[in-house]
């Protein structure tokens, strides 16, 4: 984190130890025109072009993740940040750009270049997700010790007895009563049902951990366990975790770093306090004031 | 066109029209190409109703020569109703032999069981299929399975399989049992028991699957091999019971099924073979000696 360069805010660099790297990622949804790009973005405050009604989600974005840190991305709604995390996690391909991925010092490959089957294998092993909401993440009809262990048989686990000791580990980590490891999700209440995601989500012990607005919805004294819980987690296993939230508090208590989004740019990015007492950007400078 | 002088001459040989037998026989060199897919094709329709074998006899209406030797089995009876009026209807438009006897037979269609008996190369064994996607049962969109199929993409397929133990304490799956085949595409065995799945791993014979409802044909070519889903905790184990015997002939390795027997003091459940025709033979042999 030391290697931050302070007087380069927006393009935050850090050269050295970086794990996942975005460079000019774009991602658009409609017909595109030609005057696209002079008609959105947050200085004229809409990501959709009158003149086509394109939608634009991303436009070059860039970012590092090193290894270990939390980094926060924050914006309102519809300001492209849950795309940008769904392109992270190869669920939706970019129109433009590269997603660098390096695990300890190897050779960095390029994401994007993974065809469907690859980028499937990929998310089993190196990724973990966390939705807001429970059912995107879980089987409603699978126990929950079954929705653990689904990521540990997609990861070749054949041994009933191991699953069930590492599902049971699992949940003794998150927080979880093990001994109801066999009921199924409808029984457990909004917050326990984040916890059995963060469960399956660490399951095959993954370099990365996509957060998607993982506490909006819970009550207040539910969303700061789950918080505690990820902090602990952080510590304990070093883990690189990449939290998106429109709640600043969320973000001041988990991220080191933190991104700002609108419309589907990147408006200020930098170390979490420094953004918060020193917002930079027109629209940065309205969420920490209109934030308590 | 083939022609056999004793089928009934107002119909084309094998009922259906040669077009027809053309596409089924497209469909079938590419399940065959591709062990264990699931192939699309037209199903036609035929003189009996959906879900009484109209996939597996469009297989075998289209593969049939007049040279061939034919057995038809259900529930592995060959005298059921509905294993005599398929190979009645086979026998009119066809003219082909018929037997009972498993090794005597070129082609067999059967439904829910493979003949006790060992399969020779030389012999095409054609399934009934009443369902024939095994991703159907954790997955309802059908779309989504075919996606999931082409990468690969078990996982809910296992979890089903840990829920199972879960739930039973054993992999509890009476028919149906999900297997991969040639280390690639996961497959179901429906409607064989469990007792009849190892007969499928690397075997000489050809086996071809067809549902007529679901329209989809798939095969296990000979030499494939089959590996059933399980845990190596808990792994894939048949109905054998140790001590198990055919009341009837006495066999003790056979698939067996329950028979009610009624006598002067009400009557009491049998168990004897399922395969009709092996227990009877089993009886004759027993008989002469």
């Amino acid at each position: 984190m030391l290697h931050f360069v302070l007087n380069d805010r927006v393009n935050n660099v850090i050269d050295e130890d970086w794990i996942l790297r975005v460079d000019h990622l774009y991602k658009h949804f409609g017909p595109t025109c030609a005057d696209c790009h002079q008609l959105t973005g947050p200085t004229q405050g809409r990501s959709h072009c009158p003149r086509c009604g394109t939608v634009w989600a991303c436009v070059d974005v860039n970012l590092q993740l090193a290894k270990g840190e939390v980094l926060g991305i924050v914006g309102e709604s519809g300001s492209g940040k849950s795309t940008l995390l769904q392109m992270i996690h190869l669920a939706v391909q970019p129109d433009r750009g590269h997603i660098w991925y390096r695990a300890n010092g190897e050779t960095a490959h390029d994401l994007t270049t993974l065809n469907r089957y690859e980028a499937r294998l990929f998310r089993n092993t190196h990724l973990g997700i966390v939705y807001q909401r429970p059912e995107l993440g879980l089987n409603m009809r699978f126990s929950i010790g079954g929705n653990v262990a689904e990521k540990l048989l997609l990861a070749e686990w054949r041994h009933f007895g191991r699953i069930r000791a590492r599902t049971t580990e699992l949940m003794v980590k998150t927080e979880l009563p093990p001994e109801r490891i066999d009921d199924e999700p409808p029984t457990f209440s909004g917050g326990m049902l984040q916890r059995v995601q963060i469960a399956k989500a660490l399951a095959s012990r993954p370099a990365i951990l996509l957060l998607d607005e993982i506490t909006s919805g819970l009550d207040v004294s539910v969303q700061a366990r789950i918080l505690d819980l990820l902090r602990r987690i952080q510590w304990e296993d070093r883990i690189t975790m990449l939290l998106v939230s429109h709640d600043l508090g969320v973000v001041r208590q988990l991220a080191r770093r933190t991104i700002v989004m609108k419309n589907g740019h990147i408006v200020e990015a930098g170390l979490t306090d420094q953004i918060l007492e020193d917002p930079q950007h027109p629209y940065t400078q309205l969420l920490v004031s209109s934030a308590l | 066109m083939m022609v056999n002088e004793s089928a009934d001459q107002l119909y084309n040989f094998a009922l259906l029209d040669e077009d027809a037998k053309r596409e089924i026989r497209r469909s079938l060199l590419k399940a065959v190409a591709l062990p264990g897919h699931l192939i699309p094709f037209a199903s036609r329709d035929l003189p009996i109703a959906r879900g009484w074998g109209t996939g597996g006899l469009q297989i075998t209406l289209s593969i049939i020569t007049p040279d061939d030797t034919l057995k038809v089995i259900d529930q592995g009876d060959d005298e059921s109703v509905n294993a005599v009026n398929l190979r009645r209807l086979i026998h009119r438009t066809t003219g082909v032999a018929t037997t009972t006897d498993t090794p005597a037979a070129s082609l067999i269609q059967t439904r829910h069981r493979i003949p006790e008996e060992p399969l020779r190369a030389d012999q095409i064994l054609v399934l009934q299929v009443p369902m024939a996607d095994p991703l159907r049962w954790v997955e309802p969109s059908l779309e989504r399975a075919i996606t999931m199929h082409g990468e690969t993409d078990y996982g809910k397929m296992w979890v089903y399989l840990y829920e199972s133990v879960v739930r039973a304490g054993d992999l509890r799956i009476a028919s149906q049992y999900p297997v991969i085949v040639n280390h690639r595409y996961m497959m179901d065995t429906t409607p064989i028991p469990r007792w009849d799945v190892p007969k499928l791993h690397m075997a000489e014979t050809l086996y071809l699957f067809g549902a007529g409802r679901e329209k989809r044909i798939y095969a296990v070519p000979p030499h494939t091999p089959v590996e059933p889903l399980q845990f190596e905790d808990y792994p894939f184990r048949t109905e054998y019971r140790p001590g198990q015997r055919c009341a009837r002939c006495g066999a003790e390795n056979t698939f067996l099924t329950s028979h009610f027997v009624a006598d002067a003091n009400g009557g009491r459940w049998e168990m004897t073979c399922s395969d009709v025709a092996f227990c009877a033979k089993r009886q004759g042999e027993q008989r002469d000696r």
